[in-house]
């Protein structure tokens, strides 16, 4: 039986050391100090320091920050007012909408993105900042709708009764008493979706325009085509912010939770 | 309750309301209205969600499947001529070829993550409570860093005098580099790389969820370890395995920045098929018509799996 146990832990540790290769060796190499990137001469903030005088990776970080905290901050208030009031109304389309919204985390992204490029193209919308937001506002709803749903579940129903037999109305009691007990799953909501708007290089391709640079495009075509190991330490970057996030998106379940 | 100090009350909410944010969104809630003629305003919160998803989701979809049908033209953009064109272009040889080998990649795909991953989900199901949560955590880690970070981490270890070659070669198992960047099988370690945490979060659910009891019964009727493991404990973390296939399988149908980035143009894939067609090609309708059986392709697949373990929700989605 010891043996058994032993042999879980080693294939476990294994398989975890494989999954976290490719994200140490790319933070260990943003430290590198060789301009050849595939030898290593010791350690040095080099090219931190010109990744910090790169001006069209920083505007793209720029757009991508922008696009992320917009497209969040949208999707985080349809999302809620939709999970809540879909809680309250009895119309015969709910189903069918609820399932039609979660398309956009359903199907493969390429077609999502083919899908708004089409479309945005048809409505003569003008590609950048605009398709940007309405695209990434799309696949941003599903999360926070879905998280916000989930946690009205837990929340106690009388709470909001007490609040309308004292007089408030269904918006106040909304306001007042609802809103407060799911903010933590709004904001943990919220922040999942900036941290997805953030990475996501897929549906950004397809409805950006030519001078819209979003930071995931700037480093996949760096990809395809000579790299830079400043692309290291911008994904070293990127990879603290996402820890940032995520924990405070956990965190914050957390306190939803207990 | 008398109508005054019913009207009392409800100035006393009113001020007490929050400040900021909280009272511009009050504003578009007024309160004080007359007891009695107080409506339902719920119709009111919903509406930007409705019109969002009708407007945003339901009509670009309606739109892909009218253009999969239409002419393209002959420059630049489409044509409003109803045509089956598109659809009978995928059944020629080279297009159905590409996806043909999708399938094999997102089979192997699936095989690997099953391979790698079952026992991954398994042993971390049977970790003491404080443990499973830690591996949790570290499943899911890698999960949300870039997708593209860790691509190039693969990179990095593939390329011709990278990493790998440097170990193999140190060790003196080879003795030139091996050129493993673009090639099938670095779009097939990335491939399994990206997806492998959909498998073992889907295997840890309903291993979790399991009944010892059953294994023990089966051990104390004489079965051995491995026989109470295919007979009970295969069969009932089946709609683990199979909410893992599709979670695995329709994704890497799609993903076609990996076989971009990892084959080099090598291995083309119906998701880097859709891509050509869309920005060189500049064919949409057919690259439409390609999504349209792509995702008639998937919707089969979550129909089948939905006969089949008869649940409704993909189990360790969220």
């Amino acid at each position: 039986m010891k043996k058994k146990v032993r042999f879980s832990a080693v294939y476990q540790a294994i398989l975890l050391a494989l999954m976290y290769m490719p994200i140490c060796v790319v933070v260990a190499y943003s430290f590198n100090g060789s301009r050849n990137s595939t030898a290593w001469t010791g350690w040095s903030l080099d090219w931190y320091r010109k990744l910090m005088k790169n001006r069209p990776l920083l505007e793209a970080l720029k757009n991508s920050v922008v696009l992320a905290t917009l497209s969040s901050v949208a999707a985080g208030v349809i999302g809620t007012l939709g999970a809540a009031g879909m809680a309250k109304v009895r119309w015969r389309s709910k189903s069918a909408v609820e399932y039609v919204s979660s398309i956009p985390i359903m199907v493969p992204e390429i077609i999502l993105g083919m899908v708004f490029m089409a479309f945005f193209a048809m409505l003569d919308l003008p590609f950048g900042m605009v398709t940007l937001v309405l695209g990434h506002t799309a696949f941003c709803v599903p999360y926070v709708y879905m998280m916000v749903k989930s946690s009205l579940v837990g929340i106690d129903k009388s709470l909001g009764e007490a609040a309308k037999d004292l007089g408030a109305t269904e918006g106040r009691a909304f306001f007042d008493i609802t809103l407060p007990l799911i903010l933590p799953a709004v904001i943990s909501g919220m922040l999942l979706a900036f941290a997805m708007s953030l990475d996501d290089v897929v549906i950004s391709i397809f409805v950006t325009g030519a001078r819209t640079n979003t930071l995931p495009i700037h480093i996949y075509t760096q990809l395809k085509s000579g790299v830079t190991p400043e692309i290291n330490a911008l994904c070293t970057l990127m990879l603290a912010v996402t820890f940032l996030l995520v924990g405070a998106s956990r965190a914050l379940r957390g306190i939803g939770r207990s | 309750m008398g109508q005054n100090t019913r009207g009392k009350e409800r100035a006393g909410w009113h001020k007490e309301g929050g400040t900021g944010v909280m009272q511009i969104l009050q504003a578009a809630f007024p309160a004080g209205r007359p007891p009695g003629k107080r409506r339902d305003r719920w119709w009111m919160a919903v509406m930007p969600f409705y019109l969002f998803t009708v407007f945003f989701v339901a009509l670009p979809m309606v739109y892909l499947l009218v253009l999969s049908f239409l002419t393209r033209a002959r420059a630049w953009g489409v044509v409003n001529e109803f045509t089956l064109d598109n659809y009978l272009r995928i059944a020629k040889p080279v297009y159905l070829n590409t996806f043909k080998e999708s399938f094999q990649m997102a089979v192997l795909t699936t095989i690997g993550t099953l391979l790698a991953g079952y026992p991954f989900g398994y042993f971390m199901a049977r970790l003491p409570k404080r443990a499973k949560s830690l591996m949790m955590l570290l499943v899911v880690i890698p999960f949300w860093t870039s997708a593209l970070m860790r691509m190039y981490g693969w990179i990095i270890i593939f390329r011709s005098n990278g990493l790998l070659d440097k170990l193999l070669m140190g060790v003196g198992l080879t003795d030139s580099p091996l050129k493993l960047l673009y090639s099938y099988p670095a779009v097939l370690v990335g491939m399994v790389y990206s997806l492998l945490p959909f498998m073992i979060l889907s295997v840890y659910s309903s291993t979790d969820k399991m009944d010892w009891g059953l294994v023990e019964a089966a051990r104390d009727l004489g079965a051995t370890k491995w026989e109470a493991f295919f007979t009970i404990t295969m069969k009932l973390t089946l709609p683990g395995i199979l909410s893992g296939i599709v979670l695995v399988f329709i994704p890497s149908m799609g993903l076609f920045f990996i076989a971009d980035i990892l084959g080099g143009g090598k291995v083309m894939l119906v998701g880097n098929l859709i891509q050509n067609q869309l920005q060189s090609g500049r064919d949409w309708p057919f690259a439409a018509a390609l999504s349209v059986v792509l995702m008639m392709f998937t919707s089969v697949m979550i129909w089948i799996y939905r006969k089949v373990a008869g649940v409704k929700d993909l189990e360790g989605l969220l």
